[in-house]
């Protein structure tokens, strides 16, 4: 008997494997089927609202009837400079960069230990340290915080325990960053902000740097460049694109929370808060518009100058 | 060029006294002595695991002995870090910086010497010329073929003035005729910088045509040193007959039925001759007559594998259009010269 050369389908499997059939010839059929869904939920339901409510921001509002005037109009986003809102900018950014800062400074060490020097153990609890804190509730995180950083909180009693309370007064009373306790000042603000996203830019730059051979490292080396020099010439600008992703992180959660300020903070708004009051209590549907624009223009620019220094150029 | 017994006496470039390096329980260099002399071409021919990468990284910097000493140019390195030893590497993998245009790769060197702008630009389309890439300054390393990218590699060890240049396996990743390009190209930079080229390869017919002389490693340790015509014809250990090129390895008793001294030997392919039906035997040669049990065709040469009644079973290589009445199964002669048996100090 000869064996069959082509593998005929029984009747009932026909249908599928016609459809299958198609599918492996025509793959670009393959690709729109898969690519349709998540396009019409990326493409309408989220980047559409978007733009209609940002799109919402060349509108008025009218003092008096409290209605919004749907004519075009500047008016709106020129109000961001007024003296009190451009505060509220000026504010958060601040905190949103302070913040990327000190993310940045803590998490490079650990990020750069476990992408060069931990062994398989060493990095799986890495992984499960940094991931943990995301597991539990965020408000939980917040108040316990509130507890630390509160006057006759740990902190303090640390603080003063190691004969630091003196130093910790003078901080306190400087202006801006100081407050009557940590617990309602900028400082403690930023504390907050940098432990809740810390693992956002821990992992970003783990990836990259565990991406840079250590031949690399090596050759610097080999060429006459002290660690030192090794780093700044050849680890830091290949860590740099992890550093910026876990930046846009870190400085894009940063400026849009409204709850870590609000407990933590002090009486001044930030910009999540003032997004928060005008849509909802104030009914400011263009000027909270107006706001939510701020994090976008502010990340574009981020992004451009963090091409311009090249930090995607080893991609 | 070949060490002359007057450079014997020079200090020497790289000279290793009972060094050893241990990972764990992995002995990976395990007791080497060795002297690399100023203006050699020397290779480190080994399997992968026989030490000779470890060797290279210890002369390099990157890894420290556990026992033993290292010097370079007499001035003992021990504890001294890569970036203060005047010895270059060309990776394995290049290792060229991503980021950084082909000049600047090249410059790199200069520029941690703090030297300018102007002059290491300068510098490195030199270096750039030597090595064939003139124009491609601007270039990204991602932007140049294998071939290209390790001759990027050999400028930028090349530009800060090596004492010693070391290679680790630098054209493994390159194609056949690209690689016997670069041989010719690196023995010929070699020659002009007058520089110690140290090589590591797998490779044996890299390591012959190219090196002034040949360390053969094998589990941690050299087994035998010399000019590559010495280390193929004189192998002194079964290892080196097998891993430099191939051999027929006989015992004793073996090499005794064939005319020569009763001890362990080596006999190469090549060195055995076919002989047509009804010719004499040559004077001082032994006639062996056998069955043949395999036969392949490697252009210039057939192999001839075949069983003497004895049970002695040989590899013969013969110019490809000798071998007339050769098939599998047929009976062949061979004629042995006594003295193309090689002794050797052991059959291990």
């Amino acid at each position: 008997m000869i064996p069959a050369i082509l593998d005929t389908p029984a009747p009932h499997e026909r249908t599928l494997r016609r459809l299958s059939d198609l599918l492996v010839r025509r793959h670009n059929l393959l690709v729109l089927i898969l690519l349709v869904p998540p396009l019409l939920w990326l493409g309408m339901v989220y980047l559409g609202s978007l733009f209609v409510f940002l799109a919402q921001s060349i509108f008025s509002i009218d003092e008096f009837s409290g209605t919004i005037v749907r004519e075009p109009t500047l008016a709106t986003l020129a109000e961001l400079f007024r003296p009190a809102n451009f505060d509220i900018l000026m504010r958060t950014v601040s905190i949103a960069a302070a913040v990327t800062v000190l993310c940045a400074i803590i998490g490079f060490p650990m990020a750069y230990y476990a992408a060069r020097y931990a062994g398989p153990r060493a990095k799986a609890a890495f992984y499960l340290a940094v991931m943990m804190p995301l597991w539990s509730s965020y408000l939980v995180k917040i108040y316990g915080w509130k507890l630390l950083l509160a006057k006759e909180g740990a902190i303090g009693w640390i603080a003063g325990r190691l004969g630091l309370g003196p130093a910790l007064e003078a901080w306190l009373a400087l202006p801006l960053v100081g407050g009557p306790s940590l617990s309602v000042s900028y400082t403690g603000m930023v504390l907050v902000f940098t432990y809740l996203w810390l693992p956002f830019m821990i992992l970003p730059m783990h990836a990259a740097l565990e991406r840079v051979p250590s031949s690399l490292i090596e050759a610097a080396g080999d060429l006459g460049a002290s660690p030192g020099r090794t780093f700044r010439t050849i680890i830091l600008p290949l860590a740099l694109p992890g550093v910026v992703a876990g930046a846009i992180f870190t400085f894009s959660l940063t400026l849009g929370d409204y709850i870590v300020p609000q407990i933590i903070g002090t009486s001044a708004l930030v910009l999540g808060q003032a997004v928060y009051t005008l849509q909802g209590t104030a009914g400011n549907i263009p000027l909270s518009a107006a706001f939510s624009l701020v994090p976008i223009l502010v990340m574009a620019l981020f992004l451009t100058l963090a091409k311009k220094m090249g930090a995607f150029d080893a991609l | 060029m070949h060490a002359n017994i007057d450079t014997a006496l020079e200090i020497p470039a790289v000279r290793f006294a009972g060094v050893a390096r241990h990972f764990g329980a992995v002995k990976a260099v395990d007791g080497v002595d060795l002297s690399i002399l100023p203006g050699e071409f020397f290779a480190m021919l080994g399997p992968s695991g026989s030490g000779k990468t470890t060797c290279l990284r210890l002369i390099a910097g990157f890894e420290q002995p556990d026992a033993g000493h290292i010097e370079i140019f007499g001035e003992k390195v021990e504890g001294l870090p890569p970036y203060r030893r005047a010895v270059n590497t060309v990776f394995q993998d290049y290792a060229l910086f991503p980021h950084l245009s082909v000049g600047d790769n090249v410059a790199y060197g200069l520029r941690v010497r703090g030297v300018g702008r102007a002059e290491r630009d300068k510098q490195a389309r030199e270096a750039l010329a030597m090595v064939k890439l003139t124009g491609m300054e601007s270039r990204r390393p991602a932007q140049l073929s294998g071939g290209q990218r390790q001759r990027v590699a050999l400028a930028r060890a090349l530009i800060v003035r090596p004492k010693v240049l070391l290679l680790d396996e630098p054209l493994g990743a390159l194609d056949l005729k690209l690689r016997e390009e670069m041989q010719l190209e690196l023995k010929g930079l070699q020659r002009t910088l007058g520089l110690s080229f140290v090589f590591v390869t797998h490779d044996q017919g890299e390591a012959l045509s190219m090196a002034d002389r040949v360390a053969v490693f094998n589990e941690g340790r050299i087994v035998q040193v010399g000019p590559p015509e010495e280390v193929y014809e004189r192998p002194r250990t079964r290892f080196v007959a097998n891993f430099v090129g191939s051999a027929n390895v006989l015992s004793a008793a073996e090499a005794q039925a064939l005319g020569a001294p009763a001890r362990p030997s080596s006999l190469r392919p090549e060195k055995i001759a076919l002989m047509s039906a009804g010719a004499s035997a040559p004077t001082g040669a032994v006639v062996l007559d056998a069955v043949i049990v395999d036969v392949s065709y490697q252009g210039p040469v057939r192999r001839i594998t075949a069983r003497t009644p004895a049970g002695l079973v040989l590899v013969a290589a013969v110019p490809a259009g000798q071998a007339g009445e050769i098939k599998r199964g047929g009976p062949v002669r061979f004629a042995v010269r006594s003295d193309a048996l090689q002794p050797m100090e052991s059959e291990e």
